[in-house]
């Protein structure tokens, strides 16, 4: 594939992510801080949120396997993922932790259980989102072209 | 350690104080970019303790839920302590109640979570409208 169309595909990609929700105006802040003199500052801070993800939901995991579920450490697990999600524009995990703190406020362990599975789904699926966009912006960067907006 | 003066002084700085890593890096990039100096620390103890040692900033970002001091408590803690720097609580979605209870500890302005690079803009204009 030629360069011209590996960025057209890139922005394709891109603009489906903003379209199917996976997405919000907060990714593009992201963008718009990197530069020259910070060009992986995207990369840098959506691995952190990958990092991060992956230790809270084994956390909340554990938490809701206990025999006595402790909502409030539920809860505060929920409020950190969602705050980062929200961080970073990942919007869709951001809404399934809104409605997954309402059913730890209602102490409703059916419901978080199925939205553990929900935030999981979501953010697997993000980050395998993020993840084939950051390739093609390898490529194109490899092939000797820039990212464009 | 000369510090610059501040009656001439064009370099605005600030503090970001919160516990979560990734707000951290952003806010911190986000200052960067406007070209302010900053500092980042994790909770209100820290932000407290840093001005303890004798530093002070023009702006402080903080948070309102933090382990081992919160924001709410760190605010009144450091205008206890005198300080008059320009305190922007920055948080998720709260209640009316609560961005009540965090304002009157001693806040100049509120901002919710995430901040962009216009909120921050909103908040610099105060600062230099206070000279």
């Amino acid at each position: 594939m030629d360069l011209v169309q590996l960025q057209r595909q890139l922005v394709e990609y891109r603009t489906s992510l903003y379209h199917e929700g996976f997405l919000d105006e907060q990714f593009t802040q992201l963008q718009e801080l990197q530069d020259e003199n910070n060009p992986e500052f995207v990369v840098e801070v959506v691995t952190l949120f990958f990092e991060d993800s992956e230790r809270l939901l084994n956390e909340l995991t554990k938490a809701l396997e206990q025999q006595n579920i402790d909502f409030n450490r539920v809860d505060a697990h929920v409020h950190q993922l969602k705050g980062s999600s929200s961080s970073i524009g990942a919007q869709r995990v951001q809404k399934v932790c809104i409605a997954f703190r309402n059913y730890c406020e209602e102490q409703n362990v059916e419901g978080c259980l199925k939205c553990l599975q929900q935030v999981k789904n979501e953010y697997s699926l993000v980050r395998t989102k993020l993840k084939s966009m950051f390739q093609l912006e390898q490529q194109i960067l490899t092939a000797g072209g820039s990212i464009p907006m | 350690m000369a510090q610059s003066n501040k009656e001439k002084s064009t370099k605005i700085t600030a503090l970001v104080v919160d516990d979560d890593m990734i707000n951290r890096t952003i806010h911190h990039r986000l200052l960067d970019n406007l070209g302010i100096e900053n500092e980042v620390v994790g909770n209100g103890k820290e932000a407290v303790d840093v001005h303890c040692s004798g530093k002070n900033f023009d702006l402080i970002l903080m948070d309102k839920d933090m382990p081992i001091m919160n924001g709410i408590e760190a605010t009144r803690k450091l205008r206890e302590m005198g300080i008059r720097s320009l305190i922007a609580g920055v948080s998720s979605r709260s209640t009316e109640q609560e961005i009540q209870e965090f304002m009157e500890a001693g806040l100049d302005d509120y901002l919710e979570k995430p901040l962009t690079m216009s909120k921050l803009v909103t908040i610099i204009r105060k600062i230099d409208s206070n000279g």
